[in-house]
């Protein structure tokens, strides 16, 4: 699925009422544990923390001037601070330290008056300077919370233990450098941060609601595009098991960088499989770092502890402590948006909608403004307008691969089909091929009912004659009804649907047929 | 006997059309060209550039404009980048780098109107104390050419001295531009940590190196200073304070200045013949009105070990960016990345710098860090906790620069802890951030000695003053090695 329609509208966001959350459920793990019936074991409870890595929606990079933009030729947006010159310093970009606040500030986190850039030390050749600007003891964001809703509709509360600045590395290219390797320090130096989870996550599914929490969040706050596939936000997940009831943790594996909610949930799943298979055959999980591969659908062992970096952390020296003024947390404070969890209470009070609708609706800031400019145009008709949101439009955007802000359906556009609903010009069904003939060729809802004649009939008259002549043209049936069979109530309503090409009102021509066929 | 002058005079001489800027490059580049086998204080001459920078001096003063440098020739420590001229850091590692930009303290002297004649040799990445760790061979003491000029800034030191050029521009990370200074009998001065931006200053160890000047008086290096200081948006840790004209307030009385001296300075180690002219001058400043006492620091004898630690710490990190990929020295035909980084690391850099890389290395790894980083940083706090007590009695401390004088090249190489102990009165201004001097105050066997003067944050004018009204009663510094008349 791609880009942020993924969270609200992608194919495991379900038609409401979350009668299909099972089926998706068992199909995404159908491929790893059907198969080999470990499924049901009981006996063994998950422990799951994420470290999700979001890139700030910052112009220039943490550190220095250069750009952040995406998909620039390799190192044409590299500064000598982003290439580790000799004698260059990194100067802290203040819109980071602006976004990292209004993150904070929405989980209820506490903001640190006083934060450090510590380094963290080690070789790699896409790490210009030979260690990452990084925050470690003292992060400016710590000690907040997400709400996310289990798939059995209650809620849980995952603790986030950190969220820390720090730098992007570059990338290492192997392809086409004839058995070389390319550096390229474009995204060397974008701004980061590392959102902590406590473990507290219990399941895959667990794990890829608080994912896409957070994808929802960063996104309403406008700190972070949310680009999964450019890399824009990704995930390490911290995966353990232990026995049901145990209060120690078990050893962890670490699976690193995965960059679709899709992905985390089938490698989370593949992962205690493998430890509770590895455990119960008598082995022992060892600490380690493995990647995720997912072509084969299984995590891979990448260096083992003994193997692991000494990162020598220590505070940067060309960093003074970076102190955050109460007057600055206010004003960041009062610049919040409405935030999801409030929009939904507000979407389930103010128009009556389910609190899956809401959550459904209020999943991305922009689906949740097209709604309300929907609704806007019928506020009389908050659930017809929520159900085309969330039906037609979703359908059609998600075939297409479009995200709601695409223009290709305008608000005002779907309200305006709305609207020949609401006011009886056209009946649900015919609506539907409104829609459709909308989505096709971009006009409006009133020139295709014109221009199609499908306009409601409604006048009386012309539903009676209709009814007249299909009455005339089935004596059979009409007998037989009169003899009592009244089922074929149906079967004149879709004749004479038939006769006007489904335009004839239907509650007009219940209560016509109503008054006819008994003769 | 143009070289005589002091940057006031040179200045003031091209002003007048006395000399043109050109003449005068010409004579500097000559004593260079001359003394360099001698000296080795250059690892490289930009004469090219320098006359033509001369020229469009010349044309600016004729045209009455240009600033307070116009014209005047002056040389940089090769750790400040210069564009388009190599900046090697004393390094193998760099020996082939061409900076494509200026450093700050490059830039703001060019737009003073300086004209760089190249570029002067020093300990590698400034890691020593006796300039005998450059790749570029070690630079001789102008006083006596089997002796060393100290480091790291020893390249400046010994250019200043022979008078190759009035004055240079030098760094101070634990004694740096004190130590030559004292040694080749000139004036140095380490302002203030965060006076003088560090942004294209190669770094050694951050949170202790600052850019300084070395010149042949106090007044010369106070116009420097003036020049080269200020806050620059480009380094986090330069101090947004206004830069007070260091040149106007030289001549202030000290009447009633209250100097402390400094008791742990007086110690066992300090040569008993320095000691005495370091007890001569201070008896100088007290006919001068100065108050004199004895002040005590109890943890300054920390000093030397909690330094060996964080700016080792320091310049590990510092020093992974040189890894052969970007710039800077590349092994040949490397079998993979790791035989790239340890073949690359291992030719580039030089003995000593190694040494300190595995140290710092050693003192931040996993289990070791709060035994030696933490308690070093401890250790700083209480040092800097002492200077700030001591300045609430005094307004400046004295006492010697160096234990001894010029001792003989190769005498201490064997030894890294004997040639760590040359910088035991220096390092605790870098500890606590604070401006320090050294200045000429005699002579021990025909080798200059140095007078320390140390002031709080922000007082360059103090210790400025100090030394300048010091060198109005005295000739020290006014004294120039024979072979370099």
């Amino acid at each position: 699925m791609t880009k942020s329609s993924g969270t609200i509208l992608d194919g495991d966001s379900r038609p409401r009422g979350g009668e299909a959350q099972e089926g998706s459920s068992t199909k995404s793990s159908g491929t790893i544990l059907d198969g080999t019936g470990r499924e049901p074991r009981s006996g063994w409870e998950t422990v799951i923390g994420l470290e999700i890595h979001a890139q700030l929606a910052t112009r220039s990079k943490i550190f220095s001037g250069a750009s952040t933009a995406y998909g620039a030729p390799p190192n044409a947006q590299a500064s000598l601070v982003d290439l580790g010159f000799p004698g260059v310093l990194p100067v802290l970009n203040g819109d980071a330290v602006r976004m990292a606040v209004r993150f904070g500030l929405a989980i209820g986190a506490r903001i640190a008056r006083q934060s450090v850039f510590a380094r963290k030390n080690y070789f790699y050749p896409d790490l210009p300077k030979g260690y990452q600007i990084s925050q470690y003891e003292l992060p400016i964001v710590a000690q907040g919370a997400l709400e996310i809703v289990l798939d059995d509709g209650s809620t849980k509360r995952v603790g986030i233990t950190r969220a820390h600045l720090e730098e992007d590395a570059g990338k290492s290219l192997h392809e086409g450098l004839g058995g070389l390797t390319g550096v390229d320090l474009n995204r060397a130096g974008t701004p980061l941060i590392e959102i902590v989870s406590e473990p507290d996550l219990r399941s895959a599914r667990e794990a890829v609601a608080y994912m896409k929490k957070v994808h929802t969040l960063v996104r309403y706050l406008e700190i972070c595009d949310g680009n999964m596939q450019e890399g824009s936000f990704r995930c390490d997940a911290n995966v353990s098991v232990r026995p049901k009831g145990s209060d120690k943790l078990g050893t962890r594996a670490e699976i690193k960088n995965i960059n679709s909610f899709r992905f985390v949930e089938k490698a989370i799943q593949y992962e205690i499989a493998r430890q509770i298979e590895l455990i119960e055959s008598g082995g022992k999980v060892v600490q380690e770092t493995r990647l995720y591969d997912p072509d084969k659908g299984e995590t891979r062992s990448m260096r083992a502890k003994e193997e692991a970096n000494d990162y020598r952390y220590f505070p940067d020296p060309d960093l003074l402590p970076l102190a955050v003024a109460e007057d600055f947390i206010e004003a960041v404070r009062e610049s919040l948006p409405e935030l999801p969890d409030e929009k939904a209470a507000r979407f389930s009070s103010q128009y009556g909608l389910s609190a899956y609708d809401a959550g459904v609706l209020t999943a991305s800031r922009e689906l949740a403004d097209y709604y309300e400019e929907v609704v806007r145009t019928v506020p009389r008709e908050p659930k017809l307008a929520a159900n085309w949101v969330m039906g037609e439009l979703a359908a059609v955007l998600n075939k297409e691969s479009l995200e709601v802000g695409s223009g290709r359906m305008p608000a005002a556009r779907l309200a305006g089909l709305l609207t020949r609903i609401a006011d009886e010009t056209i009946s649900g069904k015919i609506a539907k091929e409104v829609f459709e003939a909308m989505w096709a060729g971009g006009e409006g809802a009133d020139a295709i009912i014109a221009s199609k004649g499908l306009k409601q009939i409604t006048d009386t008259g012309a539903i009676e004659r209709a009814i007249e002549e299909v009455m005339a043209r089935n004596p059979g049936q009409l007998a037989e009804f009169r003899a009592g069979k009244e089922k074929l109530f149906g079967f004149f309503v879709g004749q004479v649907m038939k006769a006007t090409q489904g335009k004839a009102n239907p509650a007009q021509l219940n209560e016509l047929l109503k008054k006819k066929l008994p003769g | 006997m143009i070289h005589r002058n002091t940057v006031f005079q040179l200045a003031a001489g091209l002003r007048a059309r006395k000399f043109s800027s050109v003449e005068l490059v010409r004579a500097y580049l000559q004593r260079i060209e001359a003394s360099q086998p001698a000296l080795n204080a250059f690892i490289c001459v930009t004469a090219e550039q320098a006359l033509a920078a001369a020229a469009a001096a010349d044309r600016d003063l004729a045209a009455g404009r240009g600033g307070a440098l116009a014209g005047v020739p002056i040389a940089h420590k090769d750790l400040f980048c210069t564009e388009g001229v190599r900046t090697t850091c004393g390094s193998r590692m760099l020996e082939n780098f061409v900076s494509p930009y200026d450093a700050t303290v490059v830039a703001k002297l060019k737009a003073a109107g300086a004209v760089t004649l190249g570029k002067l040799n020093m300990d590698e990445f400034a890691m020593g104390s006796s300039n005998e760790t450059s790749y570029f061979g070690p630079v001789k003491n102008p006083w006596n050419t089997e002796r060393v000029p100290g480091g790291s800034s020893g390249g400046s030191a010994a250019a200043v001295a022979a008078r190759l050029v009035p004055a240079a521009t030098a760094t101070d990370t634990g004694g740096s531009i004190r130590q030559p200074a004292a040694l080749c009998g000139i004036t140095g001065i380490k302002p203030t940590y965060g006076r003088v931006s560090r942004y294209g200053m190669i770094a050694f160890a951050s949170s202790l190196d600052q850019g300084g000047v070395l010149a042949t008086s106090a007044q010369d290096a106070a116009l420097m200073l003036r020049e080269m200081a200020g806050f620059d948006p480009n380094d986090s840790t330069s101090v947004d304070e206004p830069v007070p004209d260091y040149v106007a307030t030289l001549d202030a009385p000290l009447a009633g200045v209250k100097v402390g001296l400094i008791k742990e300075f007086f110690d066992k180690g300090l040569d008993a013949e320095n000691e005495r002219r370091v007890r001569e001058a201070l008896a100088v400043l007290e006919r001068l009105g100065a108050s004199l006492r004895e002040v005590s620091l109890p943890s300054l004898p920390l000093s030397v070990p909690a330094y060996y630690v964080v700016a080792p710490a320091e310049c590990s990190s510092n020093l992974a960016r040189y890894d052969g990929v970007r710039f800077g020295h590349r092994c040949k035909d490397p079998r993979d990345l790791q035989d790239l980084y340890r073949r690359s690391r291992g030719e580039g850099f030089g003995a000593e710098v190694k040494r300190r890389i595995m140290t710092g290395t050693y003192v931040l790894s996993a289990g070791y860090y709060d035994a030696y980083y933490l308690k070093a940083q401890r250790v700083r706090q209480l040092i800097a906790a002492d200077f700030k007590r001591a300045f609430s009695e005094v307004d400046a401390l004295v006492g010697p620069t160096s234990p001894t004088a010029a001792f003989p090249i190769g005498a201490k190489t064997a030894d890294p802890i004997t040639m760590y102990l040359n910088d035991i009165y220096t390092i605790g201004a870098n500890l606590a951030g604070l401006p320090a001097m050294s200045v000429p105050c005699g002579f021990v066997g025909g080798l200059p000695v140095g007078l320390q003067i140390v002031g709080p944050h922000f007082a360059e004018l103090r210790i400025l003053n100090i030394a300048h009204r010091y060198q109005l009663e005295t000739d020290w510094h006014l004294k120039t090695p024979e072979r370099f008349q």
